[in-house]
């Protein structure tokens, strides 16, 4: 597939290890943390980590929409299903993330709740409008590339006077997230040291590199903005040792063919016409983040889930040996974690981080479990 | 992913590596059949670029184009 093979020849993928082996100063080491969850999953699967010298080191970060999704959330889209009779639409993943109670959506589904799995919000839309007698909700998640898709729908919505559709919204911000770890770091103990981060590629279509400036100046850590192949996450990794070794700390793109500095206009015009953003919101792994999501404007309440159905917020915490919040911060590795691949698999997960297979712990799971035992 | 036909207003059938596939173009404007796309949850994000493509290949094979010497670092 054209754009797609290109970018995974194996013969270009070890000249640009040669260079980072050749770049990065055995004294010293490397810690580089990819936000995103589609790159740790190229990463896991492509076994980039086996490609680079061991004083450059991956960490995992929280870019995974399923990972960060608190079990309070789930919760209220369980309620809205089980005991509010609404039809619950939902991404895949989403069905997965283990809840209060022993529940998922997955299980409230089999309870009997209509919990729906979706491929895009539009198809939450056509159902609203397939079945006018129904109260349908879309439970939104996702970092800023999921984020316009929501807001054309709820704009959709609006402009056909639906009366029986709304958004169940938890949309968060990928720059913010980033601040945050930045700002925790020192103050946790076991916490990483990070030399830079591998940029999102997707949430960088839209939102640009530009808002990376200001992480990337007030902390003194260089980003480099990489497309989701095997090659762009080496190029963007050998771009980082490069910056780090020349006390750089710099934006960079190396995903040129689909970022630029200002990212998608009209969707974030979209975006800004629909949502504001939130006081705070409860995240999995980073706890409490002050202005780091979104919420519906007052101009589209009535699409708004958690005014409609007057959803009250109650925080609920984590499996007590669930190690998701120290991964999703980069503290801790999924081996780390007492329940991983033995109680926490893919097909049982204890912890969100093992649903997604943009999941630290799926990932690893799936393809590196075997390497580190052997 | 590849658009083959632009259909109704603001959708388009894109080819998945032999898999047709409608998507929404609610998000950019001005995409023609032929040109290459980024899709996420069904919706189209940015158009992709194949002189860039070009040149970041072109990175991987021989690294990036010297750069102008970095200001020294107080």
């Amino acid at each position: 597939v054209k754009y797609i093979d290109e970018f995974r020849d194996g013969r270009l993928g070890t000249g640009i290890a040669a260079r980072i082996r050749a770049a990065a100063d055995p004294a010293r080491d490397y810690a580089l943390m990819e936000f995103c969850g589609g790159h740790t999953h190229a990463i896991s699967r492509y076994g980039l980590a086996d490609l680079l010298p061991p004083n450059v080191r991956m960490v995992h970060g929280p870019g995974c929409p399923v990972c960060v999704l608190p079990i309070g959330r789930i919760d209220q889209a369980i309620d809205l299903a089980l005991t509010r009779g609404a039809a619950v639409c939902t991404y895949a993943d989403t069905m997965r993330i283990p809840a209060s109670g022993g529940l998922s959506l997955m299980k409230a589904k089999a309870r009997g709740a209509d919990v729906r799995m979706i491929y895009s919000a539009s198809d939450a839309l056509a159902a609203a409008r397939r079945e006018p007698g129904r109260e349908v909700v879309f439970l939104a998640i996702g970092f800023e590339t999921t984020t316009p898709p929501t807001a054309v729908v709820i704009r959709e919505a609006a402009a056909g006077s639906l009366a029986n559709f709304s958004v169940l919204c938890n949309h968060v911000l990928t720059p913010a997230a980033m601040t945050h770890i930045l700002e925790s770091a020192p103050k946790q103990t076991g916490a990483v040291r990070l030399d830079g981060f591998v940029g999102p590629a997707h949430v960088s279509t839209v939102i640009g590199s530009r808002p990376y400036e200001r992480v990337a100046a007030r902390y003194r850590k260089p980003v480099v903005i990489a497309g989701f192949e095997p090659l762009d996450v080496m190029q963007a990794v050998s771009m980082l040792v490069d910056q780090v070794n020349e006390g750089r700390a710099e934006v960079e793109n190396e995903f040129t063919r689909a970022v630029t500095p200002d990212g998608n206009l009209k969707a974030q015009a979209l975006v800004d016409e629909v949502f504001e953003l939130r006081d705070s919101f409860e995240w999995r792994g980073l706890g409490t983040v002050a202005a780091s999501a979104l919420r519906i404007r007052e101009r589209y309440a009535a699409f708004d889930a958690e005014r409609r159905f007057e959803l009250p917020y109650r925080a609920v915490r984590d499996n007590k040996a669930c190690e998701c919040g120290p991964i999703l911060r980069g503290a801790k590795r999924p081996a780390d974690c007492k329940l991983f691949g033995t109680v926490c698999t893919p097909e049982n997960p204890v912890g969100a981080c093992m649903v997604s297979s943009e999941g630290a712990c799926a990932a690893h799971y799936t393809y590196g479990r075997q390497r580190e035992a052997a | 992913v590849q658009v083959v036909e632009l259909i109704r207003p603001d959708h388009a059938i894109v080819d998945l590596g032999g898999v047709r596939k409608q998507v929404s173009l609610a998000l950019v404007d001005g995409v023609v059949a032929g040109d290459y796309v980024i899709v996420h949850v069904g919706y189209a994000l940015a158009r992709l670029d194949p002189i860039e493509a070009e040149r970041t290949l072109r990175m991987f094979e021989s690294g990036p184009p010297p750069r102008r010497v970095p200001e020294a670092h107080a």
